[in-house]
């Protein structure tokens, strides 16, 4: 049994039998661990991400998150995974806090402890005011950061986010790597995030680059920089990406 | 997960379809108006030269406690029938929809088990076609539409039934369907067949008069059985032929909608979710 976040090992998948978009994928994430997974748009980031969330079934290898396997076990297993779709998936007719609500009841919360967590979350964010509006009078940022909110209302171990800046102006992104770090440091939280942007790679953090399918670095961004002999993070993308 | 865990997941869902639902007064008000055009316009017309009257040996077939009965008091039924199978495809329209929005993920990562979210998601959606039909049911009271006051009671029951196997179908359907655009010709193809080719319009007896073939075919048609569970149980009876083919055809289109939502076996494991 592993004791990771999440543990990937093995991993293959394609569509239809024959485009092969994911291919021999293994990676593992310890608590407390920020990574970014960077490649370009088509690279496999999101079905990468529909696997690990059982949107698809992983057709080889495994994937477990603290030891739950999610073929076999996938309720314990998603019960630990809060999630930051690519697409925006809040209901623009409802308000924010009906939006929340049905969140915390998608994984069997009481509705006084969802909107406990819920405030303390939009708080964290200076967005509790925002709570009675609806969400189609929020701007792109805000939007995003209330689906940062109600990702982590059941309060989960990993957090996994797919391109969630995608269309969000600057100081809004900003503003929402700020709070993943945060969160990264304060609740020991697991963050898998999905980019093709390489401003939004920590320094500090682990790196995995994927690329048409296959994992090509994964390590500290420091060692990949070292190894890679690159200035910074944008000449070792492309050091793994055109060789 | 534990039991009270389940209710407050069941309760969500079908909380936030009745939002949904209240939000979109437009789709309740045309939900409403198209079994009223049937009633108002096209019953009418027929009534000075069409009633029908009580099959000659076959009292299994007769709810209504009289010989004959008018055209528009006939076609009730098909008509509540018909409020249920729109629903039920509208819903589905909006799955497909939340497919293509993104917000169907919500959802599907849930950690309940996938059959219960679904099976809550209809639920939600039949508890709305109910109140349709009874908004239905009132309007109709101006056109002399009185079943007795018992009949509303026992309709309930039977509208539950048909709404969750015309919504099981809607949900497979949604399941099968690669994109929006795809729906309105897959509807044509399966409203239009299911409400005509039925009970709702015509008795099947006056069908067989004209074409065998047809009748077997509407015999065996789920929406036939829908529209005759809801004229007998609005008369307080139970047909049990049709309750058992409800009964049958849910059970079927529950396991395609199921099936068709698994991630490692169902069709939308082959698009995009």
């Amino acid at each position: 049994m592993n004791s990771s976040a999440l543990s990937i090992t093995k991993l293959n998948h394609t569509f239809g039998g024959e485009l092969q978009v994911l291919s021999n994928i293994n990676l593992s994430l310890d608590k407390g661990d920020y990574s970014i997974l960077l490649g370009l748009n088509g690279a496999g980031k999101t079905t990468l991400f529909s696997l690990i969330t059982r949107l698809y079934n992983n057709q080889t290898g495994s994937i477990e998150i603290f030891s739950q396997n999610i073929k076999t076990s996938p309720s314990k297993a998603l019960a630990n995974i809060g999630v930051v779709f690519q697409q925006p998936t809040v209901d623009l007719d409802l308000t924010v806090e009906q939006n929340l609500q049905y969140h915390a009841s998608l994984h069997g919360m009481k509705k006084s402890l969802a909107l406990e967590n819920a405030m303390s979350e939009l708080k964290r964010q200076n967005m509790e005011d925002i709570i009675k509006k609806k969400v189609r009078e929020l701007s792109g940022g805000q939007r995003r950061r209330v689906e940062i909110v109600r990702a982590l209302m059941h309060n989960p171990k990993l957090l996994l986010l797919d391109e969630p800046t995608v269309g969000v102006d600057i100081e809004s992104r900003k503003l929402i790597v700020k709070h993943v770090k945060s969160l990264c440091k304060e609740k020991k939280l697991a963050v898998l995030w999905a980019t093709h942007l390489i401003d939004e790679v920590d320094q500090e953090g682990k790196l995995i680059v994927l690329h048409q399918g296959k994992i090509l670095a994964n390590d500290v961004v420091k060692n990949i920089l070292k190894k890679t002999k690159s200035k910074n993070v944008s000449d070792a993308f492309d050091y793994f990406t055109k060789n | 997960m534990h039991i009270f865990q389940y209710y407050l997941c069941f309760k969500g869902i079908v909380f936030r379809e009745s939002l949904r639902f209240f939000h979109q007064r437009e789709r309740f008000f045309s939900a409403l108006v198209r079994p009223l055009v049937w009633l108002a316009i096209f019953a009418v017309g027929f009534r000075s030269f069409l009633g029908v009257s009580r099959p000659l040996g076959q009292p299994e077939n007769w709810p209504y406690p009289v010989s004959l009965v008018p055209y528009e008091l006939y076609i009730t039924a098909g008509l509540i029938a018909m409020i249920q199978l729109f629903n039920g495809m509208q819903s589905s329209l909006s799955m497909v929809y939340d497919r293509e929005m993104g917000s169907m993920r919500t959802l599907l990562v849930s950690p309940f088990p996938r059959s219960f979210l679904l099976v809550s998601k209809l639920v939600a959606g039949v508890s709305v076609s109910i109140l349709q039909v009874f908004a239905f049911l009132l309007i109709a009271l101006f056109w002399e539409i009185e079943p007795p006051l018992i009949g509303y009671l026992t309709v309930i029951p039977a509208l539950f039934l048909s709404g969750m196997m015309l919504g099981a179908l809607g949900m497979f359907l949604s399941s099968a369907i690669k994109q929006l655009e795809n729906f309105a010709g897959v509807m044509n193809f399966v409203i239009f067949p299911m409400f005509f080719a039925s009970s709702a319009l015509y008795p099947l007896w006056k069908i067989r008069e004209s074409s065998e073939i047809l009748f077997y075919f509407c015999s065996y048609n789920p929406f036939t059985h829908a529209v005759e569970l809801i004229r007998f149980s609005l008369y307080g009876q139970l047909n049990e032929t049709s309750l058992v083919f409800v009964f049958i055809f849910l059970a079927i289109f529950l396991m395609l909608a199921i099936y068709g939502y698994d991630p490692s076996r169902g069709f939308i494991t082959k698009k995009k979710i």
